[in-house]
C-alpha cells in the first residue's frame, strides 16, 4: 500500500487518493494548432523506469490535486507538492536531483 | 528430435522413459543473424516460428533475458477469446483464435486449449442492449456469439449469485462458445520447439542493453553476451517496450502498468466456463487442478515493479464474492503480477518503427495471451515483407497522430483505465 503525504492533510493511505497520470507533459498553448506538438503532449510518454512525475487527487480528503515524484520500480515516493504549479514543481525536483 | 505421439509415449515408457531428447537446443549466440527477436515470450517465439515456417527465414535468434515464458506468457489468466467489436481488432483476434484451434497439431505440442466458452455477464437491460450490439457485430464478422437469458446463464453456471440478495442481479450474458483457456507455458515451449526445429537459435539469459547503429540505422543489439548483428531487430518484450524503445531514442504512446492474478486452493469442479463479471472488471475460471484462477483491474499507477499492491487484492476479492459468494470460503494460495504495456487506446502496435532496421510488436495491454499466435504471424509477415499484413495494417504507431485510435472501451488516453 502506498502512503502518500498530502501537504495539506499529512500521511494517508493510497485508497484515499485517485490517480491522475503522467504530469511530465505540458499541453501547448490552446491557440497552437501544430499536430505534432499536440500528438506529443496527449499521446506520447517518457514512461520512465525510475522517477516518475505524476498527479494524484486527495479525493477522499481535502480534494486537492498533488504533484508526486515516485519511483516506478521501488514505488518509493520521493516528494509530494501541491499541483498548482507543476512547472515550478518540476523545476524544484530537477533542482533537488542536481 | 522426438515426434510426440501416443506411439512414442508407449515406446519410451517401455524403455524406462530414457532417451527423450531436449525439446529445443540451448543455443550459443552467433555473430549475426538475418533477424533478431528480443523477448522470448509467446509473441517473440511465435514470430520466430512463423518467420521460418511461412517465410523461409531461418537465420533467426530469439534473445531472452531470463528464461522463455517467464514473462507475462507464464503469468496470465490464460483466457482466449475473440469478442472484439472494432474494425481492425475483430478479424485479427478471430485469426488468432483460429490459429489456436489448430496449434496443438501444427506444433505437435499439446497446448491444452479448452474451448469451454465464456460468459460475459450483463446486470442491467442497458448492458443487454450493448451485448446484443456487440454480438451482432461479431456475427457479421463471422465470429460466434450468442445472447443468453438469465435462465440460460443459470444452466451454464449455477454457482453464480442468482439469489434475491444478489448485489448485481444477472440479467443475461453474451456467450462465446469457442472462447476458453489454454496452458500458458505450453505455448512458449511449443513455439520454441517448433522454431528450433527450423534452425532458430533460442538464447536464454541474454539481456539486450542497447542497439548497434550504422548511419542512423539499427544493425544489431548490444547484449550481456556481447554484440549480435542483425539485418532486422524485432522487439517483443511486453511491458518493456517503452524501456527498449528509449534506448533507441523513441517515445511511444505507451505506459507500463502492473496487473495481478490469483489462484485459490483446488476444489472439486464447480465452474466449467470462463466468467466475466459485468459490474466490475473481474474474470474467473477453474483450472485443470481445481484452483479458481481470478484477475481484475490494473493496480492503477505506472509501475515496472513485478509485484502487486494490497488495495487491488481487496477489490478483486470483493468482486469475486459479489458474483460467486462461495469463493469467500476458499483460500488464495498463489498471487503474482506482471508488468505490461498499456497503450493510449488499449490496442496493440505491430509495425515498422520510424528507425530503419527496428520493428515493434508491443502494447498488448492485458489481452495479449490470446493474441500470441496472430501477433507472431503478423509480425513475421511485417518483418519478412517490410510491410504489414492486412490484419495488422491498423496497428500502427502513427494512428494516434492521424486520429485513427482503436479504442474498444472509449476511454481516451488514460491507459490505466482501459
Ligand atoms: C496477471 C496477468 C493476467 C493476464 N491475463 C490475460 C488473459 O486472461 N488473456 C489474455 O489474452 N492476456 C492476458 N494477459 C496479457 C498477456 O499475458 C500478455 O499480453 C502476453 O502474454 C504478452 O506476451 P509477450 O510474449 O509479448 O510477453 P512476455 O511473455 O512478457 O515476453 C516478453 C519477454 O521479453 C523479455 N525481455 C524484456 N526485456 C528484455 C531485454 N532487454 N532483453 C531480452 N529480453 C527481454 C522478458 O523477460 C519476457 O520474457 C495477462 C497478463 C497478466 C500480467
Ligand atoms: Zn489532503
Amino acid at each position: 500500500m502506498l502512503r502518500i503525504t498530502c501537504p495539506f492533510c499529512g500521511e494517508r493511505d493510497q485508497v484515499e487518493f485517485a490517480y491522475g497520470g503522467d504530469a511530465a507533459s505540458v499541453f501547448p498553448d490552446l491557440a497552437d494548432a501544430d499536430l505534432d506538438r499536440w500528438t506529443d503532449a496527449v499521446f506520447m510518454r517518457d514512461n520512465p523506469r525510475g522517477d516518475h512525475r505524476e498527479f494524484w487527487q486527495h479525493q477522499h480528503g481535502c480534494r486537492q490535486w498533488l504533484y508526486v515524484v515516485r519511483d516506478t520500480v521501488t514505488h518509493e515516493i520521493k516528494s509530494t507538492l501541491p499541483a498548482r504549479e507543476p512547472r515550478r514543481a518540476a523545476a524544484t525536483h530537477e533542482g533537488r536531483k542536481g | 528430435m522426438t515426434h510426440y505421439s501416443a506411439f512414442a509415449l508407449v515406446r519410451k515408457a517401455l524403455g524406462g522413459n530414457r532417451g527423450w531428447s531436449r525439446a529445443w537446443r540451448n543455443a550459443e549466440p552467433k555473430a549475426g543473424y538475418d533477424v533478431v527477436i528480443v523477448g522470448g515470450g509467446g509473441h517473440g517465439l511465435a514470430t520466430a516460428y512463423y518467420l521460418a515456417k511461412e517465410h523461409g527465414i531461418t537465420s533467426v535468434a530469439v534473445l531472452e533475458k531470463g528464461y522463455i515464458g517467464g514473462g507475462n506468457t507464464g503469468r496470465n489468466t490464460t483466457i482466449v477469446r475473440s469478442n472484439y467489436m472494432i474494425d481492425g481488432n475483430t478479424r485479427f483476434y478471430e485469426k488468432s483464435l483460429r490459429l489456436w484451434e489448430e496449434m496443438s497439431h501444427d506444433l505437435n505440442f499439446n497446448v491444452m486449449l479448452s474451448q469451454r466458452g465464456q460468459l460475459n455477464l450483463c446486470h442491467s437491460p442497458a448492458q443487454m442492449d450493448a451485448a446484443a450490439r456487440r454480438g451482432n457485430i461479431m456475427r457479421m464478422n463471422g465470429i460466434d456469439a450468442e445472447l443468453l437469458s438469465r435462465e440460460e446463464v443459470r444452466r451454464k453456471a449455477p454457482i453464480l449469485d442468482f439469489s434475491d440478495e444478489a448485489r448485481f442481479p444477472i440479467v443475461g450474458a453474451l456467450w462465446q462458445q469457442r472462447a476458453g483457456i489454454a496452458r500458458h507455458d505450453a505455448i512458449a515451449w511449443g513455439y520454441a520447439r517448433g522454431a528450433d526445429r527450423h534452425g532458430v537459435d533460442i538464447i536464454q539469459g541474454c539481456e539486450v542493453k542497447g542497439f548497434v547503429w550504422e548511419r542512423g540505422r539499427v544493425v544489431g543489439v548490444e547484449t550481456t553476451r556481447g554484440a549480435i548483428r542483425a539485418n532486422k531487430v524485432g522487439l517483443a518484450v511486453a511491458g518493456h517496450t517503452g524501456h527498449l524503445a528509449k534506448m533507441a531514442g523513441l517515445r511511444l504512446p505507451i505506459e507500463t502498468h502492473l496487473l495481478q492474478a490469483f489462484a485459490t486452493e483446488p476444489v472439486k469442479p464447480i465452474l466449467d466456463t470462463v466468467v466475466s463479471f459485468g459490474a466490475a472488471h473481474f474474470y474467473v475460471s477453474q483450472d485443470d487442478k481445481g484452483g479458481m484462477v481470478m484477475g481484475s483491474d490494473l493496480d492503477g499507477y505506472n509501475s515496472y515493479g513485478q509485484r502487486g499492491d494490497l488495495p487491488l487484492i481487496e477489490e478483486t476479492m470483493a468482486d469475486a464474492k459479489a458474483i460467486i459468494p462461495l469463493l469467500s470460503r476458499l483460500r488464495v494460495v498463489r498471487h503474482w503480477s506482471g508488468v505490461m504495456d498499456m497503450t493510449m487506446d488499449g490496442s496493440p502496435i505491430i509495425c515498422k518503427s520510424p528507425i530503419d532496421g527496428l520493428y515493434i510488436d508491443g502494447g498488448w495491454c492485458y489481452g495479449g495471451f490470446k493474441a500470441s499466435p496472430a501477433s507472431g504471424w503478423c509480425f513475421a509477415h511485417t518483418l519478412a515483407k517490410d510491410q504489414p499484413h492486412e490484419l495488422n495494417a491498423r496497428f500502427t504507431l502513427d494512428r494516434f497522430r492521424r486520429g485513427y485510435q482503436l479504442d474498444e472501451k472509449g476511454m481516451g488516453p488514460t491507459p490505466w483505465a482501459h
